[in-house]
């Protein structure tokens, strides 16, 4: 039975084509009718969808036909619906939707609107294809346009020189994870003669552990060079907090709730594989871990609101990321989906604050806003429950699977998530204070956001605080290999204490005694601009990486390769006798004799080489 | 017997697209002095409907596979799928100088009929099958693209470049024709398949030092004409100055023959001695991959940034010719396939972008393109995605049969190398992009200029065919993969 699946992504691509092609001409209306339309239509079809296959016992897939043939090799043009797609699918059209209503206010009175709503349905279609390819070549189809669009939303304010340089290094740090990405592909080519799910994953199954371990844990690794890349981990994240540059709707629906999990999904889809290189999940739970420690610490000391959260995203995902490494692949979608909640929340609501105080996003200049908006700090602080693992509201349960998986993996790791649990609550907490308590520390009348922002901050609040009761874990127990382990609730008594304290301090630092904080960070002293400058990340890979390419290539390459001639003989036209001149002096200047110099050497380096090759054999 | 030097009729048609193409070029420099100074272009419109019948003769002598005039020229698959490209290639660049031409240098019409003559001889080279026939393609392609490089008299520019372009390419022609002297005194045959029949009788086959150098000599030449490292020197300069649709032509079409060339002496002629050239290849194809793209990392003139990412396509194009096998060759077919119409597109744009006499060709000319003329910064983006290698284009695909016939010739490094190095480039058509769509035109930009319709169906041709390239890339891999395999029949 066809359940016309592709129709899912189709709608969203057909909003972006309307728009590209009419949107200049129309009103803002009709653009964002058209926008929200397809968006909620695409909705309503996975709803459609999901209903009539339910239960989903087995994936569902549908075959458009063959996408490219040749030789042994071939591609088949394929959707499939399974129950771990089926999440996916009702986050990205459900938490995408939400988002694309919420756009209405928050870009009325930005230019570009149609370009805006335009590139927001294209990374609608392509992260739509992302999670319904059944094979890698198409995920990989979806995973570069994502970036694509995340590239262009980033810069969408591109008479900001920051939001360019931003959407440039996104792009750049990109590439080299879609490198390994690619290369993972290729080795898969090689070894499997397929890029199917359906053939590749049980050839895995059917090999021995010992016998894979070399290539599998390889390709694992690969896989997860993307993942870094996409899903903002060690030592890839730096894009993400540059990518706060975008309109803040694009940092909740990308850059928070769908395309950053796109590393995520992939580790949890390629499972099978993942499960066959225990070396590959070792190091996917430590950098999962790490991350989500050192962006949680720096996430403490930051002062642009949007930044705060970034970091926080950039930790959060550490956590999903540990989840996936020990095999909690359940647990992590979990998270996922909860993340996209509360996250998406925190976003659309620091947005509406920033819509208050008409572009403010620094901390120091906020203060007393509950007064002024009431509905954004109430929703804000649902967002900062569920996030601080507080039960009995969603990001506790998500989190406390991760935590206990971690803990069956390695006690230590269960410790440093803990205390990265503790963290998150304090850095959360710390920038409702700043924001919503005391007194306000800034210019300009505040004013509440229209409706059509307050609505779906309201929505995502009742998904934070009552998303952890849906049955998401359970649902997905069919797709992955079962976890054993048992709940231990000492584990869990411990973590909630953790994130009850660290709402604890920040209400003793912000509210209770505000300058305490100051005096704290000055007695920290290096440590704290160690941390408030990001461990200096960005300087180092600046003079590690990028100074010495572009300086390499410049002095090197371009100065003892590229003689840049023609640029220095035509400063200046003059009449044609003077340039037969120039061309007899060109000749004499020794350059086209060095030219031939070169050609001479090369030739006898080619020379001296296949004469030696073919001699010696 | 007499009868015997009178060709049969399916040997003349076999060499009826080259018949054309020649008499099209003839009958159009003879035609050009009748024309008044004002009707000079009528020879554009007439090379153009050569070019189309040369097309079409093609498919005809398709129908007559084999080998002609005692196997002096063979047509494949191989051959056919060259020569289809390098005349594609050279009607997109006629439709595109039509009114360049007109602007530049409207008193004279002989531009397009030698440009017939270069496309007559990269034909030749497609379906050579003996060393002097893809000398002599070798030479009338070169010949004539000298003189196309140097076009603009009156510009210097240009004149530097084709005077480069004709000194160091007649010292690297003279390479390859040292060769074939060689490895004629070597074997005693010029036919590629004898040779290769000689080298693979170890009782026979005469000393490997000789066999090694003439065909290093061979190479050297071949490696000049596809910009490979370290003979690539020239082409920065050459591509710079040359007219821009001449710079489309000079890297999609002649390339294009001289990988073909390549492909066949290497695959035919030297497929017993791959132990001696892959490991020489491997060495040039990353070398010419990172000098081509860390060179374009810091360019500013469009042109010459263009002709970096040219040599960078080269490299990538030479790690699928060392993975000497099927995969590999079929894989250069389809890059050069894909590379031909990006390149083509993206020259199209900076014909139109730099206006008049070429002053506008400086990085800071494209910015706020995307507002000024939306639709070119547009198809531009589709070009330099496909260059990039992102994927439902073209140069994603060729990229992708590239390192999977790469890494199926067990060439993991060079395999990691190639895509470090795409990886790399990212950044500089990167920069194009943001210039179009994230900066602000300089003070004092002039208004937008109508797109003239030639460059516009370019444009468009181009974008079309590259998408179609990325989205459905079996109707051109199809092909590739049959004439891929015939060229290695023994």
């Amino acid at each position: 039975m066809m359940e016309q699946l592709w129709l899912i992504p189709a709608l969203p691509l057909a909003g972006f084509v309307v728009n590209g092609v009419l949107g200049r001409r129309v009103s803002k209306a009709v653009v964002h009718t058209v926008a929200i339309g397809t968006v909620a239509l695409s909705f309503l079809w996975v709803l459609k969808t999901l209903s009539a296959l339910m239960p989903l016992e087995t994936a569902h897939v549908e075959r458009y036909g063959t996408w490219i043939a040749s030789g042994s090799l071939e591609f088949a043009l394929e959707f499939a619906v399974d129950r771990l797609t089926a999440v996916m699918l009702l986050v990205v059209t459900g938490v995408g939707l939400v988002i694309h209503i919420y756009s209405v206010g928050y870009m009325a009175h930005e230019g570009g609107y149609y370009r805006f709503f335009a590139f927001l349905n294209l990374f609608m279609f392509f992260m739509l294809t992302l999670v319904l390819a059944n094979n890698f070549l198409l995920l990989f189809v979806g995973w570069e346009g994502v970036g694509l669009c995340s590239y262009l939303l980033i810069g969408f304010y591109f008479l900001r020189r920051s939001a360019t340089t931003a959407g440039n290094k996104a792009f750049i740090v990109n590439r080299i994870g879609d490198f390994g990405f690619s290369l993972a592909m290729f080795l898969m080519v090689v070894t499997f003669g397929s890029l199917d799910f359906a053939k590749v994953f049980p050839a895995v199954e059917k090999m021995p552990v010992e016998a894979a371990a070399g290539v599998v844990t390889a390709i694992c690794l690969l896989l997860f060079v993307g993942a870094t890349g996409k899903s903002a981990q060690i030592p890839l994240y730096v894009w993400l907090p540059d990518a706060m540059e975008g309109p803040t709707p694009v940092s909740a629906l990308i850059h928070a709730a769908t395309m950053v999990t796109a590393g995520v999904y992939m580790i949890a889809r390629s499972w099978p594989l993942f499960t066959h290189a225990p070396l590959a999940m070792d190091v996917v739970a430590t950098i999962g871990l790490l991350t989500a420690l050192v962006a949680a610490t720096i996430g403490m000391t930051q002062f642009d609101i949007k930044k705060v959260f970034a970091y926080s995203t950039v930790s959060q995902l550490g956590y999903m990321i540990l989840g996936v490494g020990v095999g909690a692949f359940g647990a992590g979608i979990f998270h996922l989906v909860t993340h996209a909640f509360f996250k998406a929340l925190l976003f659309l609501g620091s947005g509406s604050v920033i819509h208050a105080l008409s572009g403010e996003q620094d901390l120091r200049k906020m203060g007393g806003l509950r007064k002024h908006t009431p509905i954004t700090f109430v929703t804000l602080v649902c967002a900062g429950v569920a996030i601080a693992g507080v039960p009995p509201f969603s990001g506790f349960f998500s989190k406390d699977e991760i935590l206990l998986a971690a803990h069956h993996h390695h006690p230590w790791m269960y410790w440093i998530g803990a205390l990265t649990a503790g963290i998150t609550a304090f850095y959360v907490f710390r920038a409702i204070f700043l924001c919503f308590f005391g007194e306000y520390r800034g210019e300009g009348r505040p004013h509440e956001s229209p409706p059509s922002m307050t609505i779906p901050l309201i929505v995502l609040a009742a998904l934070s605080l009552g998303g952890g009761f849906l049955p998401v874990p359970h649902f997905l127990d069919p797709v992955f290999p079962a976890m054993e382990g048992q709940h231990e609730s000492a584990l869990v008594f411990v973590s909630v204490a953790l994130g009850l304290a660290g709402i604890g301090v920040a209400a003793w630092f912000y509210v209770l005694r505000p300058g305490l904080a100051d005096r704290v960070a000055a007695s920290l002293g290096g440590l704290y601009r160690l941390v408030y400058n990001k461990y200096f990340v960005d300087e180092i890979y600046w003079a590690a990486v990028v100074r010495p390419v572009v300086g390499g290539s410049r002095t090197l390459l371009w100065r003892v390769m590229d003689a840049g001639v023609i640029d220095g003989i035509v400063n200046g036209i003059g009449g044609r006798a003077r340039d037969a001149g120039r061309l007899v002096r060109l000749l004499q200047s020794g350059n086209i004799r060095s030219y031939a110099t070169w050609v001479l050497l090369g030739s006898v380096f080619a020379i001296i080489g296949m004469g030696l090759a073919g001699g010696l054999r | 017997m007499p009868a015997d030097f009178i060709p049969s009729t399916q040997d003349l048609l076999r060499l009826l697209p080259e018949a054309v193409l020649v008499a099209a070029g003839t009958i159009g420099l003879v035609l050009e002095p009748l024309l008044r100074d004002s009707r000079k272009r009528v020879t554009g419109v007439f090379s153009l409907a050569g070019l189309i019948v040369a097309l079409w003769a093609v498919v005809v002598s398709r129908a007559y596979p084999g080998t002609a005039f005692r196997n002096m020229i063979v047509v494949d698959g191989f051959a056919t799928f060259f020569r289809t490209l390098v005349i594609a290639v050279g009607i997109l660049t006629v439709i595109l100088s039509l009114h360049y031409i007109q602007r530049e240098r409207p008193e004279s019409g002989e531009f397009y009929p030698l440009l017939v003559f270069s496309v007559a001889g990269q034909c030749l080279m497609a379906v050579g099958n003996e060393l002097i026939v893809i000398f002599i393609g070798l030479e009338i392609s070169s010949i004539a693209s000298y003189i196309l490089a140097g076009y603009l008299r009156d510009d210097p520019r240009s004149n530097e470049s084709g005077l480069k372009y004709f000194l160091l390419g007649s010292f690297a022609t003279a390479f390859f024709l040292y060769g074939v002297a060689w490895i004629y005194g070597a074997t005693g045959t010029t036919n590629l398949r004898e040779i290769g029949d000689i080298i693979a009788k170890p009782e026979i086959r005469p000393p490997l030092v000789i066999v090694g150098t003439s065909a290093a000599l061979m190479l050297v030449g071949l490696a000049f004409k596809v910009a490979a490292a370290p003979f690539q020197i020239w082409a920065a300069d050459v591509y710079q100055g040359a007219p821009a649709p001449v710079t489309a032509f000079l890297a999609a079409g002649p390339k294009a023959a001289a990988f073909a060339v390549m492909v066949r002496i290497l695959m035919v002629a030297f497929d017993p001695i791959g132990a001696a050239w892959e490991p020489l290849l491997w060495i040039v194809a990353l070398a010419t991959m990172t000098i081509g793209n860390f060179a374009a990392l810091v360019q500013d003139n469009i042109k010459r940034l263009l002709a970096y990412s040219s040599i960078a396509h080269a490299g990538y194009v030479l790690v699928a010719v060392t993975a000497h096998s099927d995969a590999g060759s079929a894989a250069v077919m389809f890059y050069l396939a894909a590379y031909a119409f990006m390149n083509v597109g993206a020259f199209a744009v900076v014909t139109h972008v730099a206006r008049a006499g070429e002053r506008r060709l400086s990085l800071s000319d494209f910015a706020g393109l995307a507002r000024r003329e939306p639709a070119v910064a547009g198809l531009f983006t589709i070009f330099l995605l496909s260059l990039i290698g992102i994927p439902l284009t073209g140069g994603f695909f060729g990229k992708f049969y590239i390192f999977k016939a790469a890494l199926e010739s067990r060439l993991y490094l060079l395999t990691i190398l190639g895509l470090l190095n795409s990886a790399v480039a990212a950044y500089y058509y990167l920069r194009v992009l943001v210039a179009m769509y994230f900066h602000e035109p300089a003070a004092g930009t002039v208004e937008a200029m109508p797109v003239t319709p030639g460059v516009s169906f370019v444009l468009w041709f181009s974008a079309g065919a590259t998408l179609l390239l990325g989205i459905f890339p079996t109707l051109v891999l199809q092909f590739a993969d049959q004439g891929a395999s015939l060229a290695l029949v023994r």
